[in-house]
């Protein structure tokens, strides 16, 4: 069971500045600061490690600034990593860190094996094609080359998205923010990808409009067995949808294990804090 | 009526040659010659010169005759000569601190080192047309020239002064530095050898802006003025005068080739760099400092200086929503060569190229005719579902 | 003041001075040993404008020899001003012979169509290219489409076939369509019609892109497999001429033009003018027809 990950990661580390020896010493949540008093350097992620199983969901939970966007983004490659190893079943049966991959081969592991949901739908979607060219797109990097699979798929995903078909040939520009992040998950999901990564994917959005788009990954979850990794600062988020959490402060793990654990019995002063303010 | 094959191609150019000849000559006026174009016209000749990016005033003014003032053919023209031109040398660097200055003024300090010195400018003249211009004749020019001679008294005459920079009050004050990145790229490029790809290094970006069309390079200044740039900088000095160049022959020995003449100006703008010291400045360690947006280019041509400035500083910042910060907009679309071929080659026959979207266009109608023939009522107009 | 003191002439041979030549045959070699790739080359001005071939005169003029054969077209026909031009230059320039006649012409310059009939081993043909980034109508950053390349990333464009192919019925409703060269890279062929793309596979002749202002060039060597993009189930298509005759020849298989006289009556007549005569004039010259899949 314990060699049964998905994804394994290292001391995943990223650094804005100077990497000199012990910055990441210098910094962290007993100093209550990510800059290097040395040098400014800012330490966003300090030395994550962590494992994801299959079907799991794991939340990444913290305040602005404290790590939890930079290191979601390193896992699909939109930054790259300062030092850090990161393993991926998919890849080589996990022996090859996906950090150290050439360009075209990171690229391969983003469109066939990944999906990504941006908490603006700007990031993760072109609005100069329409909702059903997004899904295209997705499905064109995966290697489908023929016009009919590809409205059938979009079809089915924009249903099961709750996306009204017909607007299938609309751009996303003129949607609401719910149904631009609906088409952004559909569009996330439409190679099947094993991992899932959702940065902040409601943040924007109005309360009632939230808890649909909640319920929606949810359902998705439970019916694809999909793995994934939730990163948000509402802990009302992390509470609905994820197994176990992660809590981040300044760069830093400082509490992890099973969501209902933590929210019912928080060791650490800083996630007692959020767990207190949690409405 | 059947076709009839249109050729002919080749006498149609011949008559229009000859047709622009003939309204250039229709008038029966006196043609206009070499030297009084050059004299007379002197900064169409200047900005001729920077746009065709060679240095050569009568081949300027030939230009500009040829094409009847038209600065985006003479421009054209001196490119094409260019192009024909072995090179043989690269300059030296040029020194402008040893310019023989003809103007010299800076709108950072009121009083400045060595003085603030006019020479030749309209910017304070008034805009009024002058038919009295009309009136000279080679005697009157004579008289005028006399008289300013009489104004000069010949005991106040001294050597040639060069003058410092103002910039040096900035560097001395530890406020400028010399180089705001320290992994700046400093390779010499030259764009008419090597095709640039982008990020292009500084020497490429200068050679660029120094050869751009001044109005363009205008067009990319004022809009950082105007909002879509972050603030703009001050004239730190703008100088015209003439400057020595150098070359290295082939025996090693600096020689000096001639005199060209240049307008330079330094704009001075904030910029940020790295504090040296611990602990000083923001907590991302850096420092607030001056920096200079550099502008040259040949003649007397201070829209130009000016703007290059403004435009170099505006390259240095990141920000993506202004135009004029990015690299690839500003120096694709100021090359007044290629602006200027690429949009009068619309006039050229496009009609295949139509006819492949005219055919789309009718197609797609005959198939929306089709489908409305075809198609029963369904509930029409359903409102759009925007449903949270 | 302007004569070149060594040399009698004005000009070098064929303008364009011997380092320049050498820069883009160089050039020129390695597009040939890269199907599709768009090499960079420092591309110098010339005394005609850019936009206006540049980059096909560059081409040309670095090759073109004494014995040469030249024939100039543009929109495929040879008697147009711009192609007078061209040629008038060419000739002067290289002291060559010029031509009609695509069988007798060793070295092809055209804009934006290849000859009806077909080119053999012994031939060059030289496109003028506009705009030799495929990807740029989807990506405006150079720095970012060559990474695109590199990567072979095309997904992209390949979005762009499926939006025309949903609001238009049709793959590409613009002349120009994207083609795999070599397996490998995206190029454009240029802004010539579909017609003339399947040409460009597995052909006898050298194929060369010139874009002057961009500052590329391209190459298609001969026997290349070229195949113009396209979806498993929504195949490429070229032009479709229903129920259209020339009304010169009574030819009903070739890119044809659409002509409109004074009482707006309309005919339509063979676009490659050299093409036209040899068929009026007979015999008719070998082509290859392309059939569309159902």
């Amino acid at each position: 069971m314990e060699e049964n990950w998905l994804l394994r990661v290292r001391n995943l580390t990223k650094i804005f500045g100077a990497v000199t020896p012990g910055v990441c010493e210098r910094t962290g949540p007993k100093v209550n600061s990510n800059i290097c008093p040395r040098t400014g350097a800012v330490v966003a992620c300090s030395n994550i490690s962590f494992d994801l199983y299959p079907g799991e969901v794991l939340g990444v939970v913290g305040e602005s600034g404290s790590g939890k966007s930079t290191l979601v983004q390193m896992l699909y490659f939109d930054q790259p990593a300062t030092s850090g190893e990161a393993f991926f079943r998919p890849v080589e049966d996990g022996a090859a860190n996906i950090l150290d991959l050439s360009n075209q081969r990171k690229r391969y592991v983003r469109n066939h094996l990944m999906g990504m949901v941006y908490q603006n739908p700007r990031d993760g979607l072109n609005f100069r094609f329409s909702s059903g060219g997004n899904i295209a797109e997705k499905l064109l990097m995966a290697g489908v080359f023929n016009v009919g699979k590809i409205r059938i798929r979009a079809t089915d995903l924009l249903s099961h998205t709750e996306v009204p078909v017909k607007r299938m040939d609309e751009s996303p520009a003129r949607f609401s923010g719910g149904m631009q992040q609906r088409v952004q998950i559909a569009k996330a999901i439409a190679n099947n990808p094993p991992l899932l990564l959702l940065d902040e994917v409601t943040s924007g959005l109005d309360v009632s409009v939230q808890a649909k788009v909640l319920d929606l990954i949810r359902g998705l979850q439970q019916e694809m067995g999909i793995s994934m990794i939730v990163v948000s600062h509402d802990l009302g988020v992390i509470r609905m949808l994820t197994d176990r959490t992660m809590v981040l402060k300044h760069g830093q793990i400082v509490e992890q294990g099973l969501t209902d654990q933590i929210l019912q019995d928080p060791q650490h002063g800083y996630t007692q804090l959020l767990v207190s303010s949690l409405l | 009526m059947g076709y009839v094959a249109v050729k002919g191609g080749q006498d149609a150019i011949e008559n229009a040659n000859k047709l622009v000849d003939y309204f250039r000559w229709k008038g029966r006026t006196e043609p206009i010659g070499v030297d009084q174009a050059r004299t007379q016209m002197r900064l169409a000749v200047d900005r001729a010169m920077g746009e065709g990016s060679l240095y050569a005033p009568e081949h300027a003014a030939l230009a500009l005759l040829q094409v009847e003032g038209d600065s985006f053919e003479a421009a054209f023209h001196l490119r094409a000569y260019r192009a024909t031109l072995e090179r043989r040398y690269f300059s030296e660097t040029l020194n402008t601190r040893e310019m023989f200055v003809h103007r010299r003024i800076s709108s950072t300090f009121r009083e400045i080192p060595g003085g603030q010195i006019l020479g030749p400018t309209r910017d304070y003249s008034f805009r009024l047309l002058n038919p009295a211009l009309l009136e000279a004749s080679l005697g009157s020019i004579e008289k005028f020239i006399q008289e300013l001679h009489e104004q000069i008294d010949p005991a106040k005459l001294h050597g040639v002064t060069t003058y410092k920079k103002v910039i040096d009050i900035f560097l001395n004050e530890g406020l400028m530095s010399r180089q705001l990145k320290p992994d700046e790229d400093r390779r010499v490029f030259d764009v008419t050898r090597e095709a640039i790809k982008f990020p292009v290094p500084r020497s490429a970006v200068l050679q660029m802006l120094a050869r751009a069309e001044t109005g363009a390079l205008m067009c990319m200044a004022y809009s950082t003025m105007r909002g879509f740039g972050e603030s703009h900088g001050t004239v730190g000095e703008l100088r015209v005068g003439e400057v020595p160049v150098r070359i290295v022959d082939r025996r090693g020995r600096k020689r000096y080739v001639g005199r060209i003449k240049v307008t330079e100006t330094e704009m001075v703008g904030g910029g940020r760099r790295r504090s040296a010291e611990p602990g000083r400045g923001s907590a991302r360690g850096e420092e607030p400092v001056l920096s200079i947006g550099y502008g040259l280019c040949f003649g007397q041509n201070e829209t130009k200086g000016i703007c290059m400035g403004m435009v170099e500083s505006a390259l240095r910042s990141p920000n993506p929503d202004n135009p004029a910060n990015n690299q690839e907009f500003v120096l694709y679309h100021t090359e007044v060569i290629e602006a200027y071929g690429f949009t009068n080659h619309l006039k050229l026959p496009h009609y295949v190229t139509f006819q492949a979207g005219l055919e789309s266009t009718r197609r797609v109608a005959r198939l929306k005719a089709a489908a409305r023939e075809e198609s029963v009522a369904v509930g029409a107009g359903a409102a759009e579902e925007n449903d949270d | 003041m302007i004569e070149n003191l060594k040399f009698r002439e004005s000009f070098n041979y064929a303008y364009i001075d011997e380092f320049t030549k050498k820069e883009i045959r160089r050039k020129t070699l390695k597009a040939v040993c890269i199907p599709g790739y768009q090499v960079p080359y420092a591309s110098p001005e010339m005394p005609i404008s850019r936009g206006w071939g540049t980059g096909g005169l560059h081409l040309t003029l670095s090759l073109v020899g004494p014995n040469d054969v030249v024939k100039v077209i543009d929109q495929g026909s040879d008697a147009s001003v711009n192609a007078c031009n061209l040629r008038l230059f060419i000739k002067e320039m290289a002291r060559c012979a010029v031509t009609f006649d695509t069988g007798l012409a060793t070295i092809i310059q055209s804009r934006h169509r290849v000859p009806e009939e077909i080119l053999t081993e012994k031939q060059i043909l030289v496109l003028q290219v506009p705009q030799p980034e495929i990807l740029r109508s989807v990506e405006r950053h150079e720095a970012k489409t060559r990474a695109m390349h590199a990567e072979a990333d095309y997904a992209k464009i390949w979005v762009t076939l499926y939006e025309a192919y949903v609001r238009n019925g049709t793959l590409r409703n613009a002349a120009g369509h994207p083609i795999l060269v070599n397996g490998r890279y995206v190029a454009t062929p240029s802004p010539i019609p579909s017609w003339d793309v399947p040409n460009l596979s597995m052909a006898r002749c050298l194929y060369l892109f010139g874009a002057g202002r961009e500052k590329r060039i391209h190459c298609i060597p001969p026997f290349t497999p070229v195949k113009p993009l396209e979806f498993e189930d929504i195949r490429f298509k070229v032009e479709e001429f229903i129920g259209v005759r020339c009304s010169a020849s009574g030819e009903d298989k070739a890119f044809m033009d659409e002509i409109y006289a004074n009482d707006l009556s309309r005919s339509w007549v063979i676009n490659d003018s050299n093409f036209l005569d040899k068929v009026r004039q007979g015999p008719r010259p070998p082509q290859r027809l392309f059939t569309n899949p159902e």
